[in-house]
């Protein structure tokens, strides 16, 4: 908002007039650009950390598409503070992207994206962002961002159909980046990982198996992560196009409590 | 224009001794050579119909529309200079954009018709610019407000219309859309209206070939403007030449 | 609501999220009902752990059908009030008719977002107007927003998220709605030091807003053993 960055950074007493010395003192030279000439205003603070955040996105590629899910919880630290925060979104017919960590900043580069998309459809030649190129756009805004000591501080995994093939990526909040047939974020990581590896090492993979066992990892992560859900949404792409499901809701199982004997 | 010459007309920034701006009634004029475009304002949406004239056989089919997307909920049929027509859609655009990011929702149509007004009229203040020679005609459909249509003229001016023409055949056009109950008709037979209207005040003798865009705005399109599907499109088109091959055999008929 | 903000618990080896919150000495609550929305807060600004004012207004009208909880440092939450009350008043102008709830909570979301580093707010936007009529949107310290039927904020929420949960019921009527907001919010203050006084109220409907305040003396009676 235009009208707050000059309530935030006052202009100088006299305006448009040369500071003293500044006719020979040119930028980065030694005399203006030593750590000795540093004032307070010179430093910013930048988000430490996130705020209210989701946990887990998994994607798992299946031979025609993509499956992707994803909880619908922002913790506020430990306070399950908002129940419907949906991340699982369909950026074009042939994209579908999740995302993970702070829910503020993807709000931010959602708005941005889908501002891309309608500025892509205002060109009107039936030409579409391609998976590999959001992958890729993501991955210069984070690193971007990073380098300016203020991340986005979010995991992406991007689905999408590129050319005809399955393309799955995951992009975190310094940049980097990675393809893969299986991509778990957060804790995910550590306990859905290899289930979904097991199911890719076995091969022949079709939507419908790929679709129980993400099912099945969102239950694993519901029993184990303490940021978890119950309610998440599904997604799948194809060629023919995105499909996200209404939210679901994980029927639990706690007959194992039986097995505990009770003294 | 009676008083051309008498050197009031050089500069957009002056009157005339009888208080008219030469310079904005030329811009005006450059509209009334273009191909006609007309906007049907129904009861479920908003269809644009343009008669695009074709100067050249060597030019590829399709090349220079005349109908844009400014959002997604937002159409633009223009008239007049396709060069200036297009500086004004990409101004809507940028409109459109900032508004999504300063509020958060789609822009209302008559928020963004008053921006891009207030930005044709002031090429009509400065000796250093010359106004757009061009109108535009805009339209939406939401489910709260139903359907809007705005036509915006060089001079800065626009009103909300329930059908507009404006080009070449504006004239005949305007006969024929008085002649339709628009409030009660919806997109579909709007389509078929305006097609028909189009090929009707075409010019054939003057202007040889022409092609037909149809876009709508409308219920059935969750308040997206699209391109009119072709299977509709051609329909319209085919019920349009067979209406003007009956005119033109029982015009023989009588003969 | 705290004058400045002290932070009684900086602990370096402690997340920030942790601590956060606790700057935000207040109760607020926003709820939907089957003709608009019922607003209330509590009454008390702190300057660590003296009162410097018992008898505050933490609701702020924004437009006439909207108005705003206010949470976090009172100068960064009266600040940015003042803001959007004076873009939306523009704004109002500009489209000629009552802004949307919607568009206020864009707003606020905006300013909280871009400098969130340097604000400490977390302010629930509520309202009426004729495209959804009754609307609370939460936009808390990271500069998200989400709309929400019931919403409650500040340091005294975090005891009674258990009640809401428990007694929300869509559609209630006006009535229900207030000794709802009323009970919820004392159940708050007596549970956190920060929060106290007087429960201040508003009902925004289509007519406007309705201001009331329950003294702190006449507040419903909990157990207290």
């Amino acid at each position: 908002m235009a009208f707050m960055g000059d309530m935030m950074n006052p202009a100088p007493l006299w305006q448009n007039g040369p500071s003293p010395g500044a006719f020979y003192n040119f930028p980065g030279n030694s005399s203006t650009f030593g750590p000795g000439n540093r004032s307070a205003q010179d430093f910013k603070a930048h988000s430490a950390t996130p705020i209210t955040t989701t946990t887990t996105v998994i994607g798992l590629k299946f031979d025609k598409g993509i499956v992707i899910a994803a909880d619908t919880l922002g913790s506020y630290g430990t306070l399950a503070r908002f129940r419907d925060c949906p991340r699982v979104m369909k950026v074009n017919d042939l994209i579908l992207l999740g995302s993970g960590g702070d829910y503020a900043d993807f709000q931010y580069l959602k708005d941005i994206i889908e501002q891309k998309i309608i500025d892509e459809k205002c060109v009107g030649d039936g030409l579409l962002l391609k998976p590999r190129s959001l992958y890729c756009w993501l991955t210069r805004v984070l690193y971007n961002k990073r380098s300016k000591m203020d991340p986005l501080w979010n995991n992406y995994v991007v689905a999408g159909i590129q050319d005809g093939e399955p393309f799955l990526g995951a992009v975190d909040k310094l940049g980097t980046a990675y393809e893969d047939a299986a991509i778990a974020t957060g804790l995910g990581a550590y306990m859905a990982t290899p289930l979904l590896r097991e199911a890719v090492d076995k091969g022949n993979l079709d939507e419908q198996s790929a679709k129980a066992i993400v099912r099945k990892c969102m239950e694993v992560l519901f029993y184990r992560d303490a940021r978890a859900f119950q309610r998440y949404q599904l997604g799948v792409v194809t060629a023919d196009g995105v499909v996200i499901d209404d939210v679901a809701e994980i029927k639990h199982d706690w007959s194992l409590a039986h097995m505990i004997h009770m003294k | 224009m009676s008083s051309i010459g008498t050197g009031y007309d050089l500069s957009a920034s002056q009157f005339s001794p009888d208080g008219r701006v030469f310079q904005v009634e030329y811009a005006a004029k450059a509209v009334e050579n273009s191909g006609t475009v007309i906007g049907l304002r129904g009861k479920d949406g908003v269809v644009f119909a343009v008669e695009k004239l074709v100067t050249s056989k060597l030019y590829e089919p399709g090349a220079n529309k005349r109908i844009f997307h400014v959002d997604e909920h937002v159409g633009m049929a223009v008239a007049g200079l396709i060069s200036d027509a297009r500086q004004i859609v990409e101004t809507a655009r940028s409109e459109a954009s900032n508004y999504r990011s300063q509020y958060g929702i789609p822009v209302p149509l008559k928020y963004l018709n008053e921006r891009v007004s207030m930005y044709m009229h002031a090429y009509t203040l400065y000796s250093a610019v010359r106004p757009y020679g061009c109108s535009v005609v805009m339209g939406t459909w939401t489910e709260h407000e139903g359907p809007q249509m705005y036509m915006l003229d060089p001079s800065g001016v626009a009103f909300s219309y329930f059908g507009c023409a404006v080009g070449k055949a504006k004239q005949a056009a305007k006969t024929e859309i008085e002649k339709l109950k628009l409030a009660d008709m919806t997109v579909k037979e709007l389509v078929k209206e305006a097609a028909r209207i189009i090929y009707l005040v075409h010019d054939e003798l003057k202007d040889k070939q022409f092609e037909l865009e149809l876009s709508w705005v409308c219920a059935a399109t969750e308040g997206r403007h699209e391109l009119v599907p072709r299977d509709v499109a051609s329909e319209a088109e085919n019920t349009a030449k067979q209406a003007l091959a009956d005119i033109e055999d029982s015009d023989d008929g009588d003969m | 609501m705290a004058a400045s903000v002290i932070n009684t618990y900086a602990d370096p080896s402690m997340p920030e999220w942790l601590s956060a919150p606790h700057s935000t000495g207040t109760s607020i609550m926003a709820c939907e009902f089957n003709g608009g929305v019922v607003i209330g807060a509590d009454s008390r600004t702190t300057t660590g752990a003296y009162i410097a004012n018992r008898v505050t207004d933490k609701l702020t009208r924004i437009t006439d059908h909207i108005y705003c909880c206010r949470s976090g440092s009172a100068a960064d939450t009266q600040a940015i009030a003042d803001i959007v009350t004076y873009h939306l008043n523009f704004h109002k102008m500009e489209l000629g008719e009552e802004p949307l709830v919607q568009t206020a909570a864009a707003i606020f979301r905006e300013l909280c977002y871009n400098y969130r580093d340097s604000l400490v707010a977390g302010i629930l936007v509520a309202g009426w107007d004729k495209k959804k009529g009754g609307q609370i949107y939460s936009v808390p310290i990271g500069g998200m927003v989400q709309r929400q039927a019931v919403s409650i904020g500040g340091s005294g929420s975090s005891y009674v998220y258990g009640y809401v949960d428990a007694n929300f019921k869509p559609n209630m009527s006006k009535e229900e709605a207030v000794k709802f907001v009323t009970s919820t919010l004392t159940l708050a203050m007596l549970r956190d030091g920060s929060s106290g006084g007087v429960v201040r109220l508003g009902v925004i409907t289509e007519s406007g807003v309705e201001r009331s305040v329950v003294l702190g003396n006449q507040l419903p009676k909990f157990y207290e053993g």
